[in-house]
């Protein structure tokens, strides 16, 4: 009966990982980055690459279905992932900022880029979904409630994540940096805050919480050149939610739209799942326009 | 006396082809608190904007301490000596007040405690407001944590835009005082103002700006006297000095 509460968590937890670096890019780089969902399945990719290579069952974690592979599989996917959206930078959205290009040439790049992104993974690896593994997850009762072991990994997981994040931002000095340059970035560097390298760092830290999303997929659902696509819209739906400004904001925007889907999932309104979400995201906005942790304007 | 900031000719605007900034040229030397005045439109804004790299010289030469400041990327400006505190949107107003301090200290931070408690020294108030968001500070707490930001890098140079902007006069006179002491703590400082009168009182020596060229500068004392200068600001036959 509060099997939606898990299945919304598991949900919640990808849109987070995912919307909050659609948040970091939207506030610092200052456009919605449409091809965040590409960043994500690029992640599942490159941890599928390395699963393939060593195998998903070998030495499995206790109750767990995965093992040390796949942990480094995801390792490699923060790696790789971030150099390609580093290179992707360099060569796409790099030239638009020196050149002062409004957010809707950017976001339209994003858009482009999506696309590709999207068509050379499915030259790359084909259409078909792909799998970690075959496991068949036992599922363990906790309160009255059944999830598997992997499905409260991946919670804790993202817990963990969004917990080192929160600590990276206010008591590190490039977190620091990277929040002032979200506010004011001319200030930011006034006060000889180098906001090249503060740009560099937000796409990295957004591309790695994207890869662990995408490997967190891979191994509990599918693989499919969609797969962060699929998730862009209630991503979206996240970060306007919790009011588009703050990383707690997106969290909480990201439960409540997990929560949603898995409700309408739960009364038996799955194909409405999406249609749900966005209602209840209206709701909010109706009664605070600002946003969950928005600031009014 | 030494020079701080030696400017030369600048040609400088937001776009190269409309220069705001005609060749305007002044020096600052150690230990003065210098005023730049003049008319609204003038380029005040525009100079100090310039030496800080916010706005592109494309023209002339500017140089702190022999250091030369002309297409220095911004961030890099902290480093010479160079502090600058804007007009508007002068403290990050989501960080506390702390954290905007710690800010200002990023390229001096094995000194942060000393200097942040000099700046408390300075203003008392910051040291009871500091976990708040400087965001839900009033006006003048605001101008505090800006200059109080300014000085954690320990500047050879403090530049500020119009300090006194948007304070009542009572606050504005507390603002000045206190710049007044941190020249004498050895800050040489150059002020944009529109305040000329409350800016020359506290200031050693003055230039006044208009349509972006050099049109007057002197003593302090000798611009309040002068009837030129009440004339650019009150109309014929003023004098700022009364």
């Amino acid at each position: 009966m509060m099997q939606f509460v898990v299945d919304g968590l598991i949900n919640a937890s990808l849109i987070a990982l995912g919307a909050i670096g659609l948040s970091m890019t939207y506030n610092i780089l200052r456009f919605a980055n449409f091809a965040q969902g590409e960043i994500l399945a690029t992640g599942a990719y490159f941890a599928l690459a390395v699963v393939v290579l060593i195998g998903a069952g070998a030495g499995a974690l206790g109750p767990l279905a995965f093992g040390w592979p796949l942990l480094v599989a995801m390792v490699f996917a923060i790696v790789a992932t971030s150099l390609v959206v580093l290179v992707v930078d360099w060569l796409l959205f790099r030239p638009l900022r020196s050149k002062n290009a409004s957010r809707i040439t950017l976001i339209m790049a994003a858009f482009g880029l999506s696309l590709i992104g999207r068509n050379v993974i499915t030259l790359l690896v084909g259409g078909d979904p792909q799998y970690f593994s075959f496991y068949i997850p036992k599922a363990i009762t906790v309160f009255g409630v059944k999830a598997t072991p992997d499905e409260i990994a991946m919670f804790g997981i993202t817990a963990l994540a969004v917990f080192v994040l929160h600590l990276f931002l206010t008591r590190t000095t490039l977190g620091k940096s990277m929040r002032a340059t979200a506010e004011n970035p001319t200030l930011a560097q006034i006060n000889g805050i180098d906001t090249r390298s503060v740009i560099r760092w937000t796409w990295i830290i957004g591309a790695s919480l994207a890869a662990i999303a995408g490997t967190l997929q891979g191994h509990t659902i599918q693989l499919r050149p969609e797969m962060g696509f699929d998730l862009l819209l209630p991503m979206f739906a996240a970060l306007i939610v919790g009011g588009g400004t703050s990383m707690y904001g997106v969290v909480a925007g990201a439960l409540l739209i997990g929560l949603s889907e898995a409700l309408a999932v739960g009364v038996g309104l799955s194909a409405y799942r999406l249609s749900i979400a966005f209602m209840v995201m209206l709701l909010v906005l109706l009664v605070r326009p600002q946003g969950l942790f928005g600031e009014k304007a | 006396m030494s020079v701080v900031l030696e400017v030369r000719d600048v040609v400088a605007g937001y776009s190269p082809t409309l220069p705001i900034l005609n060749g305007v040229s002044l020096t600052v030397s150690a230990g003065e608190i210098v005023t730049i005045l003049g008319p609204n439109g003038a380029g005040k804004s525009t100079l100090i904007k310039a030496i800080a790299g916010v706005v592109k010289i494309t023209s002339g030469q500017a140089s702190l301490l022999g250091e030369n400041l002309v297409g220095l990327p911004t961030h890099e400006m902290v480093r010479t000596g160079l502090a600058y505190v804007p007009q508007t949107e002068n403290v990050f107003a989501k960080l506390s007040v702390e954290e905007n301090l710690e800010i200002g200290a990023f390229t001096n931070r094995h000194a942060y405690v000393r200097q942040r408690d000099h700046v408390f020294g300075l203003f008392a108030d910051l040291a009871r407001l500091r976990r708040l968001p400087a965001g839900k500070l009033s006006g003048g707490q605001r101008q505090m944590v800006a200059v109080g930001r300014a000085l954690m890098a320990d500047p050879k140079l403090l530049m500020l835009d119009e300090p006194s902007a948007g304070l009542s006069p009572k606050l504005a006179e507390v603002v000045f005082s206190q710049l007044r002491k941190i020249c004498s703590a050895g800050i040489t400082i150059l002020i944009v103002e529109q305040n000329a009168r409350a800016a020359l009182r506290i200031s050693d020596r003055g230039y006044i700006l208009a349509e972006g060229q050099n049109r007057l500068d002197g003593d302090a004392g000798s611009l309040l006297d002068n009837p030129k200068v009440g004339e650019l600001y009150l109309g014929a036959g003023s004098r700022l000095n009364k």
